[in-house]
């Protein structure tokens, strides 16, 4: 066994002020999940492209007389595989046992919980939530990535439950690799803009769909001159996003409740950097143009815009592509396949940018290594979509 | 449109957690072996599997402490008779034990009074552009 790679516990994470406490047997639920997810990564998935190869594509082949010319045409006769069932049986459940999982470890604290944001909430005026807000149309059919509740319900009067969960488990879904505050993103960012751009030094910074702010967090800590501000319509999530920014020693943060589409309360050319984090994928063609839209509207000249992404599907092999796309279809994740159809400089382009300017970076999450181990690229096999291995993409506002 | 106060109870007091913890994500769920029922036993038997191991967890803890510290005798645990107390916190335990490990009834339950959209369907309404 002595090359098997141990991971982390769920214990390395950050104890920051607002996270839900774990009993013994709730760590070890966490770790054996976080393995579960790592051993289907790793050891089931890679069976996956040897039924292809040896057997859906041949009789693909053999009935058509051609090549499968979309992921579509996979995902038909892939699902129709025993072995690609029981992965998808396998990787859907653990899915659901993870947000039940967390659920059942913050519901049993949910006062606890709602009190102590509240406290540290308590006479911020970082904190500007819009009681009259709707839940936009692009997430409130379906709970994304099957999570009870989506980002936005509330089970009683200053609820934060579902934001709390989703902070529990993002470590369970990527293996343990996003770091300790599972900030691995937001800080390759920070990273790439201070090595790459040391000159860039943003005054006033925006970040879209921030959710528990994981993400807005290390940029705010790499400008510290700078006002961060980071919006989202989840009123939990924007509640408890402000209480852990602040417990973590976080003060230029401004959470926002608003939507994206819009933001009418804010001027003309009034920031220096945009950003976001898996964020688009759960857009929709009437809302990601008008979002982008704002974005251009609101970018200062020679500002930049930067989001973290999965890469576009253009360029992969349909069978990659099938791979990548499982989660439209069977992890409540509609929006994620058309999303990675888009041409994202024609769409940069439509929203006013020169999108030919548009440029694309790797990035995998920055993280302690002492804790976590060496990144993720290669190491917990191919995930497809899972691995915190982004491609981001980005845009100087007239910048020659 | 939805309104984000989504809120049904007054305080945490009044939620009903073992419910909540389990409940289904909104969205038809899909099954993926040609046998709904089969997939139904095969997700019962991972949740016990992963209650297994994390019951193999908490005994090696205990193992350890207990050789660690030389407090007591192999046969104690034989002899041991639980008080009143351990046995309503042990009822507990097991009511929630076994809310986890059928929670694929508990949201196939839900799904009957749901009327939950397909991704496909929604997939079509995301991408009209008017
Ligand atoms: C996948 S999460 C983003 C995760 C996070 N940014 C990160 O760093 O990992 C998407 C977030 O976008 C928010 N959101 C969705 N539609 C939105 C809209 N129209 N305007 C603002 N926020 C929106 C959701 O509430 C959710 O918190």
């Amino acid at each position: 066994m002595s090359n098997v790679k141990t991971l982390p516990s769920w214990r390395a994470l950050t104890q920051h002020g607002v996270m839900a406490q774990a009993n013994h047997d709730e760590v070890a639920r966490l770790n054996v999940l976080t393995h579960l997810n790592l051993h289907l990564s790793s050891r089931v998935i890679p069976g996956l492209r040897q039924v292809y190869e040896k057997h859906v594509h041949p009789a693909f082949v053999k009935d058509h007389g051609r090549e499968p010319e979309t992921r579509h045409e996979v995902r038909k006769v892939m699902m129709e595989d025993g072995y690609c069932q029981l992965w998808s049986a396998l990787r859907r459940n653990t899915m659901e046992m993870r947000h039940q999982t967390g659920r059942a470890m913050v519901l049993r604290q949910a006062g606890v919980l709602s009190n102590k944001v509240e406290q540290l909430n308590k006479g911020c005026d970082t904190l500007q939530l819009d009681p009259k807000i709707e839940v936009p149309a692009n997430i409130n059919q379906v709970d994304i990535h099957c999570q009870p509740g989506c980002y936005y319900q509330e089970y009683f009067d200053q609820d934060v439950t579902v934001a709390a969960s989703y902070d529990v488990g993002l470590f369970v879904t990527t293996a343990g690799l996003l770091g300790a505050l599972s900030d691995g993103g937001g800080q390759a960012i920070a990273n790439w803009l201070k090595t790459e751009h040391p000159n860039f030094k943003p005054k006033r910074i925006l970040d879209l769909g921030c959710t528990v702010g994981h993400n807005a967090v290390p940029l705010a800590q790499a400008f510290p001159d700078a006002e961060v501000i980071a919006i989202d319509v989840a009123t939990p999530c924007l509640r408890y996003a402000h209480a852990r920014a602040k417990s973590l020693g976080v003060d230029n943060i401004r959470f926002v409740q608003a939507n994206a589409e819009s933001l009418p309360q804010y001027a003309d050319e009034s920031f220096d950097l945009i950003t976001s984090a898996m964020f688009w994928h759960e857009a929709s063609h009437q809302m990601l143009p008008k979002a982008l839209k704002t974005v251009q509207r609101l970018l200062k000249p020679e500002g930049l815009t930067i989001h973290l992404e999965q890469p576009q599907y253009h360029g992969k092999s349909v069978f990659e592509q099938f791979m990548r796309d499982w989660d439209t279809y069977y992890n409540n994740e509609p929006y994620w396949g058309p999303m990675h159809d888009l041409d994202l400089a024609e769409q940069l382009d439509k929203a006013g940018f020169d999108g030919s300017a548009m440029f694309e970076i790797g990035v995998v999450a920055k993280v302690d290594e002492k804790i976590f181990g060496k990144s993720a690229a290669g190491d917990s096999g191919e995930d497809y979509g899972r691995a915190p291995v982004w491609n981001a993409f980005g845009i100087w506002k007239n910048k020659q | 449109m939805t309104s984000t106060n989504t809120s049904t109870h007054k305080t945490s007091a009044d939620i009903d957690i073992l419910d909540l913890a389990g409940t289904k994500a909104k969205g038809q769920r899909p099954y993926f072996l040609a046998d709904k029922q089969v997939e139904q036993v095969l997700s019962i038997a991972m949740a016990v599997a992963t209650e297994l191991a994390v019951t193999r967890e908490r005994l090696a803890s205990l193992e350890a402490v207990l050789t660690e510290k030389g407090i007591i005798s192999a046969d104690a645990i034989e002899q041991f008779a639980p008080s009143a107390k351990h046995t309503a916190a042990r009822s507990l335990d097991t009511q929630e034990y076994l809310a986890r490990i059928l929670r694929i009834v508990q949201q196939d339950k839900e799904e009957i009074s749901q009327d939950d959209k397909s991704m496909e369907q929604l997939q079509r309404e995301l991408t009209q552009t008017d």
